[in-house]
């Protein structure tokens, strides 16, 4: 009876703060803007007819839209269903064997170039095939997936836990790490995203943890042997595990501590910088988490818990003890405290809200949204339905206010135009071009989610040159139906054409300079450039 | 951020679009005068050893702490350090920036860095950006705030520059600062319209409500002008420089090309990655040798192609901090504290190594493992805006700080 009463409560509290939602289109746009990765022709008026509340609850709910279209045009790319094991049998392997091969027949000419730089092979080629489909994929899936949200914050949570492929063989876990690691999890409970990412063979190996071991124990990893330095496929000299299983080395054998997962565990995936952690506090973080590591690495095994390289000891950080013995439950119970930790809460909702709402989270949202992570124990579907609920959301203020990045005016440039993508490999291409190399971010940190880091002149150049090949029909592999025809589009034809295009484009708003520019333009094809290079589409 | 870039307030881009005599004409000629300073900041992402740089072979504890991977002393070998000052050595990768060292142009700050204790790379960075350790709401960047108390009536849109994709923290700010990767790709490209759809995009932006955008774009078009005249396409290195293929080689080359543009170029800015050597670091080979080798040989055919340019020029290298005293346990190092900083230029006070030595052995180290810090970043910082670009007071650069000739190093004295 008493809980059911707390429970009332609580849904008054929250229904207080719970706007009405708006009819006009332009807040069904900005909805759109945030929600999904911008409106295809159609949407707005789709989502009139049900309303936006039930547009929100089914987007919250992708396991319940169909999404047929979407994987009829993911078929062509063979890699993105495989394991991490099949990958390293199917593409690592055959690679490191091409090159074992090569070095054998050229021994006398294997000093590498002095820039680092060697001509890709066939099986090189392969082998970054599977880093090119992935991120195919990930073009495919925000241009034409149904379950929007879904994608949207798969790309969050990607960057929030992000790992660069150019380190090692992380090239070959991505694939896995997104599609059974993040994406299944993005509205489920944080501690559950949390636990599978700490326990990736892709996070292992980004942060280091694999090969972390007790520095005073005398546990010999039993699968360690020594790591080695190999050419990576950008011209750089990366760290590999080590080739197979070898024999204990006794005193010789590597071990020791390394912090780099315990560090950014807490700094970037749960407490944030300012959440109260010390250098004690990371250190034994880092204890508990020893032989947390990854099961025969070179064949694209899994995690495991490997006993011998585990610190026995008993640790005491972030106000709790963990008592001596506990094994692979150290960690856990690690993980536990940082996600039921008030400070994760409070650093999960201001990302989140960031990335929603306003460059400048607002703090009363920041707060509504960080007790409903703790009321919930992070469930992160009602922490979005918090923010989406929100009149903060679907405030005058969070208009336009953020700046599109690279990734986001792209994909919301082929879904404005209702752009045909046949093959989506030079658009890989274009976002290392425009700053954003999918899924090569270098630092653990992932993309900034300020406007400030990607509005600058180069980048703005850079932007509208694509809107003009997009529009022209010159990107390979990717047609544009306006750029053609206008009247391919639905548009009138004839002098209302840069309305109409500014209606659909621009939510129907936009400077007299943008609108008399457009309507100047001599051709279909330099009006939707103009439209799609306009400093108005670079907001949502 | 919204209130940024006020400098197409002096007009210069009003006369440029409305077709009058280019402003920025008579600039250039000024800034070939040969008045201008400049410097080149260049960043090592990732924290790199500086103990395995700029080698303290005079320290046996330096030996002791790292069985596997410290840099033998020297011994004449190529393998070996590249003695500088009977303690102190190069190493041996930094062989091209030797002849600097031995012209007195080559000048080492170490055990410099923060006092700001983290050891995370994101906030060390951003700290050694803005300037302002341990303060994380400071939003501009250090060198950016050194362009708005220099104030320049005639600065060009290369005043500025970053050869990365992304403005750099160090760059952001209030003062106009430009990013380009690619010199040579910069501008519309729209077939035989170009001059057209560049114009109607130019309205577009020039028309925009939206503060940051409007000016942002104003920049872009002003510098695909300026470009244009200078023409960098037709570049050739000059005295054999022979710049590595590298991106970092091609970031200096560029840098090199718009300095002798004159296009008005005061601060360039070029990055590079790959020090965070956790893991097999090596020593006078491997991992951490072959990135040195890109490193010095790129700064080096920079040098040797400023030519007599260099008198005027500061080339300055740093990193967020240095890496742990011990080698972990897979032959790498975890990250550290006190860094090391090169200064390069004909003004320089070069061939010595400043900065107190605190020494390697346990108890001299901070937080007994790393190398401590003797010599606050900021001072490098402060002596190099006011002793080489000239401005009169640092103070209004390092908010919170008491910047002070006083604590400067000596690097131009």
């Amino acid at each position: 009876m008493k809980h059911a009463l707390v429970s009332i409560v609580a849904v008054l509290a929250i229904s207080t703060s719970t706007a009405t939602f708006p009819k006009d289109d332009r807040a069904i746009a900005h909805v759109l803007s945030r929600t999904s990765f911008g409106p295809r022709p159609g949407d707005v008026e789709k989502v009139r007819s049900i309303g936006l509340q039930r547009y929100i609850d089914e987007q919250l709910h992708p396991e319940r839209i169909a999404d047929t279209a979407l994987t009829a045009r993911l078929a062509g790319l063979t890699t993105i269903g495989l394991s991490s094991r099949q990958i390293a049998e199917q593409y690592e392997q055959p690679q490191l064997e091409a090159r074992r091969l090569k070095k054998e027949n050229a021994k006398d000419n294997d000093t590498p170039a002095a820039d680092g730089k060697q001509p890709p092979d066939a099986m090189q080629q392969r082998a970054n095939g599977v880093m090119v489909e992935l991120s195919a994929q990930k073009i495919l899936r925000a241009t034409y997936s149904e379950r929007q949200l879904q994608e949207v914050l798969t790309d969050f949570w990607f960057n929030h836990f992000n790992v660069d492929a150019r380190k090692g063989r992380d090239r070959f876990l991505l694939t896995e790490y997104e599609r059974e690691t993040i994406r299944p999890r993005v509205l489920g409970r944080f501690r559950d995203l949390l636990g599978a990412t700490a326990k990736s063979p892709a996070m292992l190996f980004y942060l280091d943890n694999w090969m972390s071991a007790d520095p005073n124990g005398p546990h010999v990893p039993d699968n360690a042997g020594r790591p080695r330095m190999v050419r990576g496929p950008f011209g750089g000299r990366v760290m590999m595990p080590p080739l197979a299983r070898v024999q204990a080395q006794g005193a010789k054998a590597p071990k020791g501590l390394n912090e780099n997962y315990g560090r950014e565990l807490m700094e970037l995936h749960t407490l944030g910088v300012d959440g109260g952690y010390t250098q004690k506090d990371v250190t034994e973080v880092a204890r508990a988490l020893t032989g947390w590591t990854i099961e025969s690495p070179r064949q694209g095994g899994g995690f495991t818990f490997n006993a011998r390289l585990h610190d026995t000891g008993q640790k005491i950080g972030l106000g709790h003890v963990i008592k001596a013995g506990g094994g692979e439950s150290d960690g856990e119970q690690v993980l536990d405290i940082l996600a039921a930790h008030p400070a994760t809460a409070t650093f999960i909702a201001t990302k989140l809200v960031r990335r929603f709402v306003g460059d400048t989270p607002p703090p009363a949202l920041v707060e509504r949204t960080a007790a409903r992570f703790r009321d919930t124990n992070g469930d992160l579907r009602e922490v979005m339905r918090t923010i989406l609920t929100s009149p903060e959301f679907l405030s005058p203020d969070a208009y336009r206010a953020k700046v599109k990045t690279p990734f986001e005016f792209v994909v919301s440039a082929l879904r404005a135009t209702g752009a045909e993508v046949q093959d989506a490999r030079p658009l890989v291409r274009e976002l290392q071009q425009l700053g954003m190399p999918l899924y090569m971010c270098q630092p653990p940190t992932g993309y900034k989610d300020t406007g400030d880091a990607w509005v600058n002149t180069g980048a703005l150049v850079g932007r509208m040159n694509l809107a003009v090949r997009l529009a022209a029909g010159q990107l390979r592999g990717t047609s544009v139906n306006c750029g053609s025809r206008i009247a391919d589009c639905g548009l009138n034809g004839g002098s209302n054409d840069s309305d109409a295009m500014i209606a659909r484009f621009l939510n129907g708003d936009a400077s007299e300079t943008t609108r008399s520019t457009i309507a100047k333009a001599t051709d279909a094809p330099k009006m939707v450039a103009l439209t799609l290079g306009a400093p108005e589409f670079q907001r949502r | 951020m919204l209130s940024r870039r006020v400098f197409l307030k002096n007009g210069a881009f009003a006369f440029v679009s409305l077709g009058f005599a280019p402003s920025f004409m008579a600039r250039t000629a000024v800034a070939a005068s040969g008045r201008s300073k400049q410097l080149i900041a260049i960043f090592q992402r990732g924290a790199v050893d500086g103990l395995s740089v700029i080698v303290p072979h005079g320290e046996s504890d330096y030996y002791r702490a790292r069985p596997s991977i410290a840099i033998p002393r020297p011994n004449g070998g190529d393998a070996a350090a590249i003695d500088l000052d009977g303690f102190f050595g190069f190493n041996p990768k930094l062989q091209p920036l030797k002849p600097l060292w031995d012209r007195h142009e080559l000048a080492i700050v170490h055990a410099c860095g923060s006092p700001d204790s983290t050891r995370s790379h994101f906030d060390a960075q951003d700290y050694m950006e803005s300037a302002t350790p341990g303060v994380k709401s400071t939003s501009d960047g250090w060198l950016n705030r050194y362009l708005q108390a220099q104030h320049e009536d005639h600065a060009t849109p290369f005043r500025a520059v970053a050869l990365t994709s992304q403005l750099p923290r160090m760059l952001q700010g209030n003062a106009p600062a430009l990013a380009v990767s690619q010199l040579a790709q910069f501008g519309i490209r729209a077939g035989q319209s170009s001059e057209a759809v560049g114009a109607s995009f130019e309205a577009e932006y020039a028309a925009a409500a939206d503060s940051v955008l409007n000016g942002t774009g104003r920049e872009a078009f002003n510098a695909i002008k300026m470009l244009k005249t200078a023409d960098p396409s037709k570049y050739e290195p000059a005295n054999g420089a022979d710049y590595p293929r590298s991106p970092f080689g091609q970031s200096l080359k560029q840098i090199a090309q718009l300095t002798k543009s004159n296009v008005g170029l005061e601060v360039a800015f070029a990055d590079v990655g790959g020090w965070d050597t956790h893991v097999n670091q090596g020593n006078s080979q491997g991992q951490l040798a072959n990135r040195l080798d890109d490193f010095s040989r790129s700064i080096a055919a920079l040098v040797a192609d400023l030519g007599d340019r260099m008198a005027d020029t500061v080339v300055l290298t740093m990193s967020e901090f240095g890496r742990a005293v011990n080698e972990n346990g897979n032959r790498g190092t975890d990250h550290g504290h006190g860094n090391a900083m090169m200064v390069i230029g004909g003004g320089v006070h070069g061939g010595r190594v400043f900065g107190r030595w605190p020494g390697l052995s346990v108890d001299k180290r901070y937080d007994g493992r790393d190398l401590a810090v003797t010599t606050d970043f900021r001072d490098v910082f402060g002596e190099i805006v006011t002793r080489h670009l000239g401005l009169g007071d640092a103070r209004a650069i390092f908010p919170g700080y008491a910047a002070s000739p006083s604590k400067y190093p000596g690097l131009f004295a």
